[in-house]
């Protein structure tokens, strides 16, 4: 292979394999980033794109395949080796302190012992230049996770790569931060420089990239051009086949159903320095419908969560009522047993035991209010009767398994999550809370989800989703609320509801003044 | 040139998880025999003297079963602490106030006879050993203390009040200023269970009892899921509206009460006074017997008799070739440092990875893309 043909081609990937165990994350992938152009890796969580690009930042090493920089073979064994060739990468979850000030966090990635003094001036610079303002002296404890994004950006820019790797960079913004960072992201291809952005947001991709590469199940499926695509063309590419809408039919009467589940000024002082206070809360979900709120991950969004499940229960009995009695004070026990059902963002370690089996995992939130049925005498447990059950909501929720009764580990994160809303949807709850529901699963797995959420609301129960997913709030809601900087809007009704009035709301327009922050913007 | 690279099983493996504790047996012994010859003894006479001569008669049989019966009683109580990932490792402590506790019935009152002191005894001994593990409890759960430091530092605490007790106010008068309490009477002893073979008495049943009990809690019981569901990922425990402060104490007062009742079986049977020294580490070898039967109490029984006959044949081998028993705290050591390393092999499998091959691939091609 002469050097010469590939000259138009900053990165050149060939054949690239990583196996994990017995799982091929990445299976033979070809791919290439020409200089000056902003190159969509698209792909369903678990697709593999994390995989390769950890590949291409050298902190994975390929089981085989070639990666050629500038049309030379190299073989990138650390990320400082990577940096030096000119790649730099913006990682999906940052890798900041939170008790030093941006500036020192610049500092201890650049490692050349340049004073801080020097790297702040650099780093103010280069941040208003490219129109991401940062003060390079406060605190990343204190900011918000958009600020905390340009840090790694910047820092980013300041090693000046010639290949910028960014793994879902819009998943921690609101809709207007998005909308900054493509023009940055425009300015930065001007100036001839390369950008590898990962993403599952078709509409985005469509938008800003020139070139899509689409990975499904570890394998390349596709190079397309995305402006040539529609957004069904390039979710049919991803995903392998057409997904199912999700059918919400309008829900009726609903402003004269039972309360099921109320929130009550509920505020609760932040746990730790870098965690959320909550203030002043109120919030009515009511039979028959789904409530959404929306928000920037870390606005206190997993604070409320523990709140309202009663892992944390409250000083005031009143701050959170189920079915019209007091259980602020009540454990998740407690809360259980008055009817509600909880399914928390982290499956693996909070919503389920990893290293148990379903069945066991299934006992796991329902000792409680099935102790009847899954605890015999004297506190023997029936493993049997447990068996059974957890058979039968794996069969419900299409639970796709390699063994009868697997440990939780062993199953992808779609799998899991299905089983674990089936869980709590087998009592028949009549006040669901859900955390992400749909994070990192499939596309057809989310679907399910979505849609078993919506018929346990008409049938009588009340849903509130926490999402940081737009589309889906959109796609199940009949009232979408933004949770900021520890406040709740008031829900807007769905069909008022717009992404550009839940997005200023996400950005901290004034919550609890929803109508009044919308006159005046 | 070679390569070990550890690659992560789908899951834990159920060979390996009943493999480890014999490979690591066996590095035991091969690196036994290396310490032997190093010692100028030739290894397999050793061997002979350290592991079967002490059980080749039937009264020797009944001496592993008073040294395996505390080392049972106290492993299973300790295996509940460490699957619910609580670290329990003063159990030698809770054993000498059990001993102590249980003991003050027939030192403090000398004239009560009859059927009612052994059962009044062991049950002060099962309190004293959960009260004295309360303690760390307590300390973890309301000062977040680490459990480790505290209930260790305990155990010099209990040797100390031990040593002042029968060397003060419980020392006998009439025992020419010997450091010992007055010998208990006859009601006070824990009887033994064949007199006609030999010496060993009712503790070993009670150890027995005990592994098959907790065997149940932990394998059919909530309370058992609770204690594994916290130790495994305690904030799925959380969800599940398990207290982790309820379970430290549940977890040190259960594993407190079996090691005082070690302790006072100890003092009633095997001893039948209080001595300043009532255990030669039961408390500590019994940490290797809970890793060594793999957390599980009918595993616990096995290894227990295993750490039982390391001490009969550190004996053994002193008197016979003149090595100090201290050879036994060294082959403990060794058991408990291979098990633990074999463990690895549960949850990794091991992969050789020659390095060779694709740097000598690697470098013709840089050359042909220069």
């Amino acid at each position: 292979m002469s050097a010469n043909q590939d000259d138009a081609n900053l990165l050149e990937v060939r054949g690239l394999t990583k196996t994990f165990g017995t799982l091929t994350a990445c299976d033979d992938i070809d791919l290439t980033v020409a200089k000056g152009e902003i190159h969509a890796l698209l792909g369903e969580n678990g697709a593999g794109k994390s995989t390769l690009v950890k590949m291409l930042f050298g902190t994975l090493e390929p089981n085989s395949g070639e990666i050629f920089w500038n049309g030379q073979a190299v073989t990138i064994t650390n990320p400082g080796f990577a940096k030096k060739l000119g790649i730099g990468m913006v990682f999906q979850h940052f890798s900041l302190f939170e008790a030093l000030t941006a500036a020192e966090n610049i500092a201890l990635s650049l490692d050349d012992g340049s004073p801080i003094s020097t790297i702040a001036a650099k780093a103010r610079a280069l941040s208003y230049s490219y129109g991401l303002p940062l003060d390079p002296q406060s605190l990343v404890g204190d900011l918000s996770v958009g600020e905390r994004q340009r840090i790694e950006i910047i820092r980013c820019l300041l090693q000046t790569p010639q290949l910028i790797i960014l793994d879902e960079p819009t998943s921690v913004l609101t809709p207007q931060e998005a909308d900054k960072l493509f023009e940055t992201l425009e300015r930065l291809r001007s100036e001839g420089k390369s950008i590898l952005y990962i993403s599952h947001r078709l509409e985005e991709v469509k938008r800003i990239c020139d070139r899509a590469t689409v990975l499904r199940h570890g394998k390349v499926v596709g190079h397309c051009n995305p402006r040539k695509e529609t957004a069904a063309s390039l979710a049919r590419m991803m995903v392998g086949n057409d997904v199912q809408a999700v059918v919400r039919a309008p829900a009726q009467g609903i402003e004269t159903a039972q309360p099921l589940l109320e929130i009550c000024a509920l505020s609760r002082k932040p746990a730790t320095p870098f965690s959320i206070p909550l203030r002043n809360i109120n919030l009515t979900v009511r039979a028959g419908e789904v409530i959404g709120i929306a928000g920037v991950a870390g606005n206190g969004q997993g604070e409320f969560f523990e709140s309202v499940s009663g892992e944390v229960p409250q000083q005031d009995a009143a701050s959170v009522r189920i079915r019209g009695k007091d259980a602020g004070g009540l454990s998740i026990t407690g809360r259980r047993l008055m009817g509600a059902a909880f399914v928390p963002e982290e499956r693996l370690g909070h919503g389920a035991a990893p290293r148990m089996k379903l069945s066991e995992n299934l006992l796991l939130s329902r000792h409680a209010t099935d102790g009847k049925v899954f605890v015999g005498a004297g506190g023997m447990v029936k493993s049997d009767a447990i068996y059974a059950a957890a058979q039968r909501i794996i069969k419900a929720m299409d639970v796709r398994k390699s063994a009868a009764d697997p440990e939780a580990a062993a199953l992808s994160g779609g799998n899991l999550q299905k089983f674990i809303v089936g869980r709590e949807l087998d009592r028949r709850p009549s006040v669901m809370v859900v955390n992400q529901p749909t994070w990192g699963v499939d596309a057809g797995a989310a679907a399910h989800i979505r849609q078993t959420l919506i018929e346990l609301a008409r049938s009588g129960s009340a849903v509130l989703v926490i999402s940081q997913d737009l589309d889906e709030l959109f796609e199940i809601s009949d009232a979408i609320a933004v949770m900021h900087n520890g406040e709740l809007s008031k829900p807007l009704p769905i069909a008022e509801a717009t992404f550009e009035k839940i997005g200023l709301l996400m950005g901290g327009a004034e919550p609890g003044h929803a109508e009044h922050a919308l006159e005046t913007s | 040139m070679m390569r070990l690279e550890l690659v992560k099983r789908p899951q834990r493996s159920m060979l390996f998880s009943a493999l480890s504790p014999f490979i690591a047996f066996v590095l035991t012994i091969i690196a036994g025999a290396i310490l032997f010859a190093l010692l100028g003894v030739n290894p397999l006479k050793a061997f002979q003297i350290y592991f079967l001569e002490p059980v080749s008669q039937v009264w020797q049989l009944h001496e592993l079963a008073i040294k395996a019966a505390p080392l049972i009683l106290i492993g299973v109580g300790l295996s509940v602490c460490y699957r619910a990932n609580i670290w329990n490792i003063g159990a030698e402590g809770q054993f000498i106030l059990g001993g102590i506790v249980g003991s003050s019935v027939p030192v403090l009152f000398p004239q009560f006879e009859g059927p009612l002191v052994l059962p009044l005894m062991l049950l002060f001994g099962m309190v004293g050993g959960a009260a004295y593990a309360a303690i760390p409890a307590l300390l973890k759960a309301r000062f977040n203390t680490n459990e480790i430091l505290t209930s260790l530092m305990l155990v010099y605490v209990a040797q100390l009040f031990l040593d002042w007790l029968v060397r003060g106010p419980w020392r006998d008068p009439k025992g020419f200023n010997f450091p010992q309490t007055i010998q208990f009477n006859d009601s006070a002893i824990l009887p033994e269970l064949m007199p006609a073979s030999g010496r060993a008495n009712w503790g070993f049943v009670f150890a027995l009892v005990a592994a098959v009990l907790v065997w149940m809690l932990m394998s059919r019981m909530l309370k058992g899921f609770e204690v594994r569901v916290l130790g495994a990922s305690p904030r799925a425990g959380r969800f599940a509206g398990f207290g982790i402060k309820r379970m430290v104490f549940f977890a040190f007062m259960l594993s407190g009460a079996l090691a005082g009742l070690a302790g006072i079986s100890e003092v009633s049977g095997a001893i039948g006074q209080l001595q300043p020294v009532i255990s030669p580490g039961y408390g500590f070898a019994a940490i290797i017997v809970a890793f060594l039967g793999r957390l599980n109490p009918l595993g616990i029984v096995a290894a227990g008799l295993v750490l039982a006959l390391t001490y009969l044949g550190g004996e053994a081998v002193q008197s016979a070739l003149g090595i100090s028993d201290k050879v036994a705290r060294v082959f403990q050591g060794m058991l408990l440092f291979f098990v633990l390393g074999c463990d690895t092999l549960i949850h990794y499998r091991i992969r050789l990875i020659g390095l060779a091959a694709p740097t000598l691939e690697a470098a013709p091609k840089l050359e042909e893309a220069r």
